[in-house]
């Protein structure tokens, strides 16, 4: 037994060393609920587009607060949750930040915008 | 004879690791380098499993791994509603659609096609397993030409963190999300690892990473 302890000691070190190496921890985005909530969009067992907003802006304050990026489409994503309960203000406010905190939505978030006018 | 038994599979362990980090054969990564996508429009995956959960449960999981691997991911509900808007309402519909129409329309600089080939319960003569398993090819919306493709599987039956999970192991356990309880069904969360082993940048033939991330251009 104890001649297996040194290489199983020395294996667990190299090991998590190496593991390490590979992980980058620290994420870009915050995520928060918000994949959990679109499955929920989708499957259509969420409990409508109100408790799924106040879900959404109660996570955006905590990415705030810790001045943190909401993931790609988390705005966009928000905008439509308002559309469907009629505040098609807040559909254009969340499309353009959007917008512009990923430029690389720019066609398409214009393309929706310029739907939602006609 | 139990020593060197355990200094076997810790060799073998090592090994394994090792590949992990290595690239062994490289994946011909010519077009997507000079393509250099910036945005991603990944579409609806095309469901092959018996599964009629699986399109949306995968599609709701795309955007974690390819988003933080350096990309903008457009939004999978807004895309999603997009296309029914067009009449589009099948993933089989939408694959087929002329990537210039795709571009035109969000402005994406490549699209992913992903086909889930199997997704659920898999019973063996041992015991039962939720397994998902899909495959996705990434395309360039300004030509059609084929940039990357790749495929992943998991299985609820793997010990995570434990040296089975080795390298996509590590990824996973570091991203575990909690979700609401209604929600809370084997077959999604194996999902959730198999999107990240098939779209995580920093593996083996796998997606580069992208403009947004600090390990942009060193892959």
């Amino acid at each position: 037994m104890s001649t297996n302890k040194p290489s199983l000691l020395i294996f667990c070190v190299l090991g998590s060393a190496l593991l390490a190496g590979c992980a980058t921890p620290k994420t870009l985005y915050q995520w928060e609920r918000y994949q959990p909530q679109v499955y929920e969009y989708f499957n259509g067992q969420g409990k409508g587009p109100d408790a799924q907003i106040l879900a959404l802006e109660e996570d955006l304050q905590k990415i705030r607060a810790k001045g943190n990026m909401p993931p790609p489409g988390y705005h966009a994503h928000l905008g439509l949750l308002y559309s469907q309960i009629g505040k098609d203000d807040r559909l254009v406010t969340e499309l353009l930040a959007e917008k512009e905190l990923y430029p690389e939505s720019a066609a398409y978030m214009d393309f929706l915008l310029k739907k939602r006018k006609k | 004879m139990s020593s060197i038994r355990i200094k076997l599979f810790a060799s073998f362990m090592m090994s394994i690791l090792a590949t992990g980090c290595a690239n062994l054969q490289p994946y011909d990564y010519t077009a997507y380098r000079q393509s250099q996508p910036r945005s991603i429009l990944i579409l609806p995956p095309v469901n092959n499993s018996p599964d009629v959960n699986a399109t949306y449960s995968v599609f709701s999981q795309l955007a974690y791994p390819l988003a933080e691997s350096g990309y903008y991911v457009f939004p999978a509900t807004l895309v999603d509603e997009t296309f029914k808007q067009n009449g589009l309402t099948t993933p089989v519909d939408i694959h087929a659609v002329a990537p210039a129409k795709l571009q035109q329309i969000f402005g994406a600089d490549a699209a992913l096609y992903v086909v889930i080939t199997q997704y659920g319960s898999s019973y063996s003569v041992i015991k039962s397993a939720a397994v998902v398993t899909a495959s996705a090819k990434l395309i360039d919306l300004k030509n059609g030409n084929l940039l990357w493709q790749g495929a992943a599987t998991a299985s609820s039956e793997e010990s995570q963190g434990n040296s089975g999970g080795g390298l996509a192991g590590l990824l996973i356990s570091a991203i575990v999300y909690q979700i609401a309880n209604n929600l809370t069904d084997a077959s999604y969360k194996v999902a959730g690892i198999t999107s990240q082993r098939l779209l995580f940048a920093r593996q083996p033939n796998g997606i580069l990473n992208g403009p947004r991330s600090p390990n942009y251009g060193k892959d």
